[in-house]
């Protein structure tokens, strides 16, 4: 699995709630049979106008934005449909975390099974750190998993909850198939008594 | 210690928990589709894995494929490639497959439950979020992504840290006209599309226990789209009466024996939820949503609200954004709205009992002159039941498009979509920005409210076409 131990980037502000991964990744991009080439879609209908030119009052045609790692959203990211390719877009475009204050579970399942890190803060802590960016389109935060803590100019240094598990996976880059495999004689028993 | 449903389920299922870690969760029924598992079974061979018990996963196509006329069936060469992929997949590794051409074939949020398969106390998970349908028959059913797909292949378990419980008590007797997809966007309108997560949701109540086994799976298929995990209830007679004599159900003494363990399965007296939140559907009307997420709903009469109803400021841009999407004033009834397409169909409302309500408006009329209505029974045992009571005939003799099994319209993957800036009265569950189609604009309601709809060619409230109706 992909490994994430911290990292120092500028940051795509994109301030609204409940952003489902329909808009994340639209579904007729789903038709394909592997993961790449997905980037290329990601916020598909937000990011370019109908005639397919890109549309340069949504954030990700902003340069300032361009190499940046850190998506700074709304409430509830990523709620709606189950698929995986919303984070495999996310990364595909070049993102290794987001910020926000809740995740909807099955997205944050996934995004942590991709090297993506769901980062989640209180509101005040959301809310000052789209000040920065407002103030400062370069504005870099550092986010950092073994501390975790998200560190931005001023002195801000909040810290983050991660249950360990996810957190040890992440750093460590854990296959958790090759995890549940180390398991078998046990799953083998529960199979035995309960047929 | 008394326990509640879930807590029953999961407990029963737990192989190993250790501390601080996720628990080893053993995974009885895994169900695949076309669009979410190829990459699973790609890692599958990367990693020389097998598919670890074949017979506790099924498949079945139902997303990309055309709902036109079998032999027209070609969406393009992309979908082809991935119902081909899906066929090769379930050959090489075992899996049985109800692919287009089977009897069984359909949404696989119907075939299921309806093949037997779906039974109480069962986990059964599928990389699909709206897998919490199967919670209606007691069973612990949830979504999960690609990755987790190839866990469930080669494993047969998941990696669970257990959620928090969430008691919905639905009281009261509802009133003529509305259904179970009304309580659900009522319920999903009070708590909100985050009310739910962190949460399964168990629906208690005498308006619960009322309700057949397909308002059930409806009523649980939302639960999602409150960002709840699950959604389940307690078997009881009515399950067992749906259950009995299914392909896949046990038969004799394995069905006295089986039903003997459900009726263990209802939450005990004295359990508790981490939550509970109650909803009186007496004083509930047909609803209908007119924004661009599932909670944005109000009744069929009601006004949609004005900005001034949003103090939050993240509330309210997202409110004035879905209005934009929408082209919709603030403050007006939807009713009387002009719309384009009804579609009444997916996982959420495609069963006999949904076409039979919606052909029972239908029957001996015709729909708006310049409205587009597609029927899309969620299987082919639908399809074929349906036909055999006719219902085909009221629909296409209403001018209504009668087509083959499928997720059609709810995902517009198929062909099936809006035009841009296209209205629809929609069953289904999701009235996301494009869902239905590249700038289409949706507004989710009950197979009643569509039916009235597409007479009308308008948003309509179906109670005043039910004099007579019992």
């Amino acid at each position: 699995m992909a490994t994430f131990r911290s990292l120092t980037s500028r940051v795509v502000p994109l301030p609204l709630d409940n952003v489902d991964t329909d808009q994340i990744i639209p579904a007729r991009f789903l038709k394909v049979t592997d993961k790449n080439g997905l980037g290329d879609h990601v916020f598909s209908d937000w990011r370019y106008d109908k005639d397919g030119s890109p549309n340069p009052s949504f954030v990700l045609n902003d340069p300032t934005v361009e190499g940046a790692q850190i998506l700074l959203a709304g409430d509830n990211f990523g709620c709606g449909s189950s698929r995986e390719h919303a984070p495999w877009a996310l990364v595909g475009w070049g993102l290794r975390v987001v910020i926000s204050t809740s995740f909807a579970d099955i997205f944050r399942n996934n995004a942590l099974k991709n090297g993506l890190l769901p980062v989640v803060v209180d509101r005040a802590v959301s809310e000052q750190l789209f000040a920065l960016r407002q103030a400062d389109p370069q504005v870099t935060f550092t986010v950092d998993l073994a501390a975790q803590t998200v560190q931005a100019p001023g002195d801000l240094s909040v810290s983050f909850a991660i249950d360990s598990f996810s957190k040890h996976c992440l750093l460590e880059g854990i296959d958790e198939c090759g995890y549940i495999f180390s398991f078998l004689k046990q799953i083998e028993a529960y199979e035995l008594k309960h047929p | 210690m008394p326990q509640t449903l879930f807590e029953k389920v999961w407990n029963n299922h737990v192989v190993v928990q250790n501390r601080d870690q996720p628990a080893i969760f053993y995974i009885d029924l895994h169900l695949l589709h076309e669009v979410t598992s190829p990459q699973a079974f790609e890692g599958l061979r990367q990693r020389g894995r097998k598919v670890r018990r074949p017979e506790r996963t099924l498949a079945t196509m139902d997303h990309s494929i055309s709902t036109l006329p079998r032999l027209l069936r070609v969406v393009d060469a992309q979908a082809e490639t991935q119902l081909r992929r899906l066929e090769e997949n379930c050959l090489e590794f075992g899996v049985t497959l109800y692919a287009m051409d089977s009897e069984h074939q359909g949404i696989v949020h119907v075939i299921g439950p309806e093949l037997g398969r779906t039974q109480p106390g069962m986990t059964i998970v599928c990389g699909d979020s709206h897998t919490s349908t199967h919670g209606a028959f007691g069973a612990l059913a949830f979504g999960i992504g690609t990755s987790e797909v190839e866990y469930v292949l080669a494993s047969q378990c998941l990696l669970q840290t257990k959620p928090k419980t969430c008691e919905v008590r639905l009281e009261g007797v509802v009133p003529k006209g509305v259904t179970a997809k009304d309580i659900i966007l009522a319920l999903i309108a009070t708590i909100g599309v985050g009310g739910g997560t962190g949460y399964v949701l168990e629906y208690t109540g005498a308006a619960v226990q009322a309700l057949d086994m397909e308002g059930r799976m409806t009523l649980c298929n939302m639960s999602i789209e409150a960002g709840a995990r699950a959604g389940m209830i307690a078997p009881d007679e009515t399950t067992f009466a749906y259950l009995c004599g299914r392909p896949f159900a046990p038969k004799g003494a394995a069905w006295e024996a089986a039903v003997d363990r459900w009726k263990k399965l209802p939450t005990d007296p004295g359990s508790t939820y981490d939550r509970t939140v109650t909803l009186d559907v007496s004083q509930l009307e047909p609803m209908i949503t007119y924004g661009t997420n599932p909670a944005m709903g109000i009744a069929i009469g009601a006004p949609v609200p004005a900005p001034e109803h949003f103090e939050d400021p993240l509330q309210r841009a997202a409110f004035e954004k879905a209005l934009r999407y929408m082209d919709l004033p603030p403050a007006r009834p939807l009713l009387g709205h002009k719309i384009d397409v009804v579609f009444l169909g997916s996982c959420t409302n495609s069963r006999l009992s949904d076409l039979r309500q919606a052909a029972r408006l239908l029957r001996g009329k015709h729909i708006a002159p310049g409205l587009r209505m597609l029927v899309v029974p969620g299987s082919q045992a639908v399809k074929k039941q349906a036909e055999l009571e006719g219902l085909h005939d009221v629909f296409v003799a209403a001018g209504a498009e009668w087509r083959e099994p499928g997720c059609s319209m709810c995902i517009a993957m198929n062909g099936d979509e809006l035009k841009s800036g296209e209205y629809a009265v929609s069953t289904s569950n999701r009235n996301f920005e494009g869902r239905q189609g590249a700038g289409g604009r949706t507004f989710l309601a009950s197979p009643l409210t569509a039916a009235a709809s597409a007479l009308q060619g308008c948003v309509a409230d179906p109670r005043s076409l039910l004099e007579g109706w019992t």
